[in-house]
């Protein structure tokens, strides 16, 4: 323990950009030497995710798996960020003398730069940073209900395939040529221009399917209200799973691909930096006071209704965008993606994560999503272990890892200079 | 002058059970009222009806004569009522900060689109305000609890937060409900000036209902006393001391034998 916190006390004046640089050499030194050391180690290949599929496959490659891991990411990583930590104490407080959105904008576009680069290795892991993306949206617009509003609502899956419907017929039916809605109506290289458009029409109708619980949501709570919100996701499922027009149970295929990594990597951006706006505002910490104490919030002059129909439209609406998106990723939606199955992924993400907070959505949906694909060739067990880790988890921190606090983006990417901290002290 | 809250003839029933009978009420402007009665009379009550919780079976209640009977409680609260709860009714995750500012909420002119995007208007709205909480902090001398969650603060204290929440709603008119309960006795003497301070500093009108006679015959310029939903006795303080009635209803009959 004594040991863990020397360790972490040398990593401490590491700034935010310092990590950044030195996860890019990282990735630099696997594009260049991944192959040679994978070789070297009597790696088949390159390991996608950090040598576990190998790891869980064939236990005898486990050495060779972790000299990879040690050898391209650990030591890069840990020696770059260590070594380069004065230049890029500078660097960052440089960057906090700039306007917040400039220093956060240079630090996400170093980010994707980075997260694109470790992608272009392999198509897989394309699709599993794109899910990844896609469940933090899915994450955080859950816990604008359940978290930030303290509702329990199990629809969310239905949310998202209203939107996923919706945007799917939008796209097949106006940019291109296939089966079900015949020839494209516009020219399709209009198609990835008016797809922010589509989303957003998209979660627009799932925002609009959100009134049918957000109104019993007046005046039931707790578990009628989450009985309600479970029959709004199987009327959904059913009804989708019932009209022809829309595929039946065979659901919608050939979705154009639209939904490259940029474009999910930019909404999930979006979606991050709209509902930390909002769940700032006092309007959107309303939410909180509905949530806490209801009659008080209504003579604080706080318009409950209203409060409660924004935060299950408002979340909708990101679940819907969310279903567009993966729609268009998978290029193929049919009922049975938005059952139960994906209701208990959602709400594992959230509570595990942490309630009433953006950040810990983005650790639980990032490692459960992570995990899941890690895990992939344990195949049944893989459902006996992530769930028990989230009974670990609920046994030892009842609100999720990281609940109730806000991301503070000057306080991740501010300088860590030991002189400079002494010194504010 | 005219009055402020002005209540007449109200009455109202739980199912067939009769909680206020014919209650009237008549507050001017910087008058501080008081409104005793042993439990169960239906105190609270009175209060939940004035403040909207729920809406009187019969008769009129105007503030600054505008009919507030049947309005919607965060309305009612908009118009100028403020009101603080018998047992705390504080938002447990919440800093004392952020109480304060959400007792703004209805001073609120930006709508959704700028609470979502920041837009400048929003946000030179929520520095205005929470400029402003900082100062209703420190007059009620919790300003160095800011940023604490309201659950760890002492109980005086959250009795204060509690008030200071209902201040930042802009009341003419503020209904405190037992604001005393459970405080020790410098707590108590403590609360009698903020309560004062708030009275002279704002002007507000001040509607209480409480227990300890000290505290009521201290600050209340006239009481009511209220027994079984009716108002058995109203007057200065001295006289409703004095009055046989208000002793019968809290000491019960004098046996005669």
């Amino acid at each position: 323990m004594k040991l863990l916190k020397k360790f972490i006390s040398i990593f401490s004046v590491v700034p935010l950009a310092g990590w950044l640089l030195g996860v890019f050499t990282a990735v630099l030194a696997e594009f260049y030497l991944g192959d040679l050391v994978s070789y070297y180690l009597y790696l088949p290949k390159i390991p996608v995710l950090f040598g576990t599929l190998f790891m869980l496959k064939e236990p005898v490659l486990i050495p060779s798996a972790l000299a990879y891991d040690l050898l391209i990411y650990i030591i890069p990583v840990c020696l770059v960020a260590l070594l380069t930590a004065p230049a890029m104490n500078r660097v960052a407080a440089l960057l906090e003398k700039t306007p917040l959105w400039l220093a956060t904008l240079i630090h996400l576009i170093a980010f994707y730069a980075i997260l694109h680069m470790w992608a272009g290795i392999n198509d897989y892991r394309v699709i599993v940073i794109k899910f990844t993306l896609i469940s933090i949206i899915l994450t955080i617009s859950l816990n604008i209900i359940n978290g930030y509003q303290g509702e329990f609502s199990c629809s969310h899956p239905g949310f998202m395939a209203l939107g996923a419907y919706a945007s799917s017929t939008l796209t097949l039916l106006l940019f291109t040529n296939d089966k079900m809605f015949g020839e494209a109506l516009l020219p399709p290289a209009l198609g990835p221009w008016c797809f922010p458009l589509v989303l957003i029409i998209g979660g627009m109708v799932a925002a609009l399917g959100s009134l049918v619980v957000a109104i019993p949501s007046f005046r039931t709570r707790g578990d009628y209200l989450a009985i309600i919100s479970l029959a709004f996701l199987f009327i959904v499922k059913s009804a989708v799973e019932n009209l022809e027009i829309l595929g039946g149970p065979r659901g919608m295929s050939s979705q154009p691909g639209y939904a490259t990594l940029p474009v999910v990597f930019l909404w999930t951006a979006l979606c991050i930096w709209i509902i930390h706006n909002f769940t700032t505002s006092i309007m959107g910490k309303a939410l909180n006071t509905v949530r806490d104490n209801e009659q008080a919030a209504t003579s604080m002059t706080i318009n409950t209704r209203k409060t409660k129909i924004t935060a299950f439209m408002f979340g909708a609406f990101w679940a819907g965008v969310a279903g567009g998106l993966f729609a268009h990723v998978l290029r193929f939606v049919n009922p049975s993606s938005f059952g139960l199955q994906k209701l208990a992924e959602i709400l594992a993400m959230v509570y595990f994560g942490g309630l009433n907070s953006i950040y810990g959505s983005i650790v639980g949906a990032v490692s459960i999503s992570v995990l899941g694909e890690a895990l992939r060739p344990l195949e049944l067990f893989k459902w006996i272990i992530i769930p028990l880790i989230l009974i670990l988890v609920m046994i030892f921190r009842p609100h999720g890892l990281i609940s109730f606090t806000e991301i503070n983006v000057k306080e991740i990417m501010r300088s860590r200079d030991k002189h400079r901290a002494e010194g504010a002290e | 002058m005219a009055s402020l809250l002005k209540v007449q003839g109200m009455t109202h029933f739980f199912g067939g059970l009769r909680a206020v009978n014919d209650f009237n009420l008549d507050i001017e402007k910087g008058q501080i009222c008081g409104l005793i009665g042993p439990n169960g009379a239906g105190k609270t009550t009175v209060f939940n009806l004035i403040t909207g919780v729920y809406t009187p079976t019969e008769g009129v209640i105007e503030l600054e004569g505008t009919n507030i009977k049947g309005v919607e409680t965060h309305r009612i609260a908009a118009m100028g009522l403020g009101r603080t709860f018998q047992n705390l009714a504080l938002w447990r995750h919440m800093t004392v900060l952020d109480h304060i500012r959400m007792a703004h909420y209805s001073q609120l002119t930006y709508g959704l689109f700028d609470a979502f995007f920041g837009t400048p208007t929003a946000r030179r709205q929520e520095d205005e305000i929470r400029e402003n909480s900082m100062k209703l902090l420190t007059i009620f001398d919790v300003s160095q609890f800011a940023d604490h969650i309201i659950g760890n603060l002492p109980y005086g204290a959250q009795r204060r937060v509690e008030m200071a929440r209902a201040m930042a709603t802009n009341p003419k008119i503020l209904f405190l409900d037992e604001p005393t309960a459970g405080m020790t006795p410098d707590e108590l003497v403590r609360m009698i000036q903020i309560i004062r301070q708030v009275h002279r500093d704002f002007g507000v009108a001040i509607f209480m209902i409480e227990h300890r006679m000290k505290f009521v015959m201290d600050l209340c310029e006239s009481i009511q006393t209220l027994v079984f939903g009716e108002v058995i006795a109203q007057g200065p303080p001295e006289e409703i001391q004095n009055n046989p009635q208000v002793i019968e209803a809290y000491l019960g009959k004098e046996d005669l034998h």
